[in-house]
């Protein structure tokens, strides 16, 4: 058995610098359908808590799922046929969803953790499919090519439909997934995972059965990825099969690796480029929108090899390592760090008096 | 406290370990001395479990289906391996590699015992593990297994590019690790110190224990194996 332990353990780091981006973030979050049009500033929502659900796979587990559309369009369709058909407020709705995600990313990981890189990458790419062709027949339930529509924004008799007020009723639900996948990658779990991440033969040799981790990451993932989706779905009042197609699993992988695999940050922050640059994109009548994202992010791939969020902290560490060198006159040896390995080494270990 | 019986392993075509047949008893402290490819890696990887192509009866504490357990549940039977990289995980702070492994056995040291026994863990507890240099890494990769509360630790060439200084302290930490009750199959080239800390050595030749030898016959021998050896 696992046991999922959340007691927080302190990220090393600056901690000030910490919560005044965290302030600023959350800031930021609060201001964002002020600064830019109401429904895509939901659609940023939404697709940040997807691109750092599919990070907690990618960034902390080391695995690449090519299709994460799966559980984000399953749950957009189940949030959705919730809504319409028992009239629950639309968190209801989205937690259902999600729930649904969770299950079917039970057997579906369970058949692809074994397999890891490209294999697990076609792999759930393979399962995918078979959810997007489920959909696409199954006219009944989910309307096949014309979408599942009349989806209805309302909690407890509220009409949300103006996007500008649903934001606000949806924010909560992200920023509470964003919570979630925060607490996990910083718990002993999170720790767990990195270790099977770096070097799965020594994370099974110090105790941890790796499959069942990974297999335990790729639903925590799913479901995540499934309440951002459900989310989405209820936000624009439909469903299609866009939800479950490929080109969404390509774009979450993009989002995340063009913010930063491995940072939350960095994938909300990949999540609103992208977003945001189609969005503009398409209002600005361009076609090629693909050729535009594409380039970006082949140029950002190829420039900073960490993301934008990860080239971003480069920055800020050198800035601070260049105002740390900068000359203190009178105090300057202070500023050596360590003193030489031999003395170091030599105070490393006394006996202790237990013996 | 571990029988290896009849273990035989490969890679690919090549067979590294032949009928190698090993008892440690409770306590001990128990060398692998050969050259390098004899065989000696292979033979703690077996026994944890990381070698898949491998035949042979391993047992831990009268526990005969041992050898067919699954790594992680080896290790959660209290068993605790230092592989030669020392196995410290870069990403993770000296303190959360410490806190990283699951508890597996009765008396586990706490986290304060640990930087009590090991001061310079306590100052560099927020360092990425890999900030720490050989010497330190391989501490942090002792008190690592000391946490968990394993009952027997196979280590891979703890004194391996340490400087003398550096290897004296290992030794120190061995014998420590002694007196706490923990048992200890070792992995070492250095032969005068390996009579500071084992109570008997192995000889590994091509994939085969051709001698058992105690500290005595050891010192007495020792030009002959260091010869031998190629050191």
């Amino acid at each position: 058995m696992i046991r999922l332990f959340l007691r927080h353990t302190e990220p090393a780091g600056r901690r000030p610098l910490r919560y005044l981006l965290l302030a600023a973030g959350l800031l930021l979050a609060l201001a964002l359908p002020w600064l830019i049009y109401p429904p895509v500033a939901m659609d940023i929502a939404s697709w940040a808590l997807f691109a750092a659900a599919l990070d907690l796979l990618l960034g902390y587990t080391g695995l690449l799922s090519f299709g994460h559309a799966a559980f984000w369009g399953t749950s957009a369709y189940a949030a959705g046929l919730i809504a319409i058909h028992s009239g629950l407020p639309f968190p209801v709705a989205v937690l259902g969803g999600a729930l649904l995600a969770a299950a079917l990313a039970v057997p579906i990981g369970y058949l692809c953790v074994r397999n890891s890189g490209i294999y697990f990458a076609m792999v759930t790419l393979a399962f995918a499919q078979m959810i997007y062709f489920v959909a696409n027949q199954w006219r009944s339930l989910t309307g096949g090519e014309n979408g599942l529509q009349g989806i209805p924004r309302e909690l407890l008799g509220l009409d949300l439909s103006d996007p500008f007020v649903f934001y606000y009723a949806g924010l909560p639900i992200v920023l509470l997934g964003l919570w979630g996948l925060w607490r996990i990658v910083h718990s002993p779990f999170g720790h767990v995972l990195v270790a099977i991440r770096d070097n799965p033969a020594r994370a099974r040799a110090i105790g941890y059965p790796v499959e069942r981790y990974k297999l335990l990451a790729f639903v925590l993932s799913a479901a995540l990825s499934g309440l951002a989706g459900g989310l989405f779905a209820i936000s624009h009042g439909f469903a299609s099969l866009q939800e479950v197609n490929w080109t969404t699993s390509g774009k979450a992988v993009m989002m995340v690796v063009l913010g930063g695999i491995g940072s939350l940050w960095g994938s909300t922050l990949g999540a609103a480029l992208v977003v945001q640059l189609e969005d503009y994109l398409s209002t600005a009548g361009f076609d090629g929108i693909g050729i535009v994202t594409g380039t970006v992010f082949v140029l950002v791939v190829l420039l900073f090899r960490q993301g934008l969020w990860g080239a971003g902290r480069q920055l800020g560490a050198a800035a601070g390592r260049a105002r740390r060198r900068r000359p203190k006159p009178p105090a300057a040896t202070e500023a050596a760090p360590v003193p030489t390995p031999t003395t170091r080494e030599e105070a490393a270990w006394t006996p202790s008096p237990r013996g | 406290m571990l029988t290896v019986e009849g273990l035989n392993a490969w890679y690919g075509e090549a067979q590294v370990l032949r009928d190698v047949d090993l008892a440690v008893a409770e306590g001990e402290i128990v060398t692998l001395v050969g050259r390098n490819g004899a065989g000696k890696t292979t033979l703690l990887r077996c026994v944890m479990g990381l070698h898949e192509r491998c035949t042979g009866r391993i047992g831990l504490r009268g526990d005969t289906a041992f050898g067919t357990r699954p790594a992680h549940r080896r290790a959660r039977l209290g068993v605790g391996y230092v592989p030669d990289d020392r196995g410290i995980y870069a990403t993770l702070s000296v303190e959360e590699n410490l806190l990283l492994p699951p508890v597996v056995g009765p008396d586990p040291w706490s986290l304060p015992r640990v930087y009590e026994t090991f001061p310079v863990l306590r100052e560099r507890r927020r360092f990425a593990g890999t900030q720490l240099s050989g010497g330190e890494q391989q501490m942090l990769a002792l008190a690592r297994v000391l946490r968990s509360g394993a009952r027997l630790l196979l280590c891979d060439e703890p004194t391996e590019g340490l400087s003398p200084l550096l290897v004296e302290q290992i030794g120190e930490i061995l014998r420590e690790i002694k007196a706490a009750g923990v048992t200890v199959l070792l992995i070492e080239q250095n032969l005068h110190f390996a009579t500071t800390v084992a109570d008997r050595h192995h000889l590994l030749a091509e994939g085969r224990i051709v001698e058992s030898l105690d500290n005595g016959a050891v010192r007495a021998r020792e030009h002959e194996l260091l010869a031998y050896l190629g050191i």
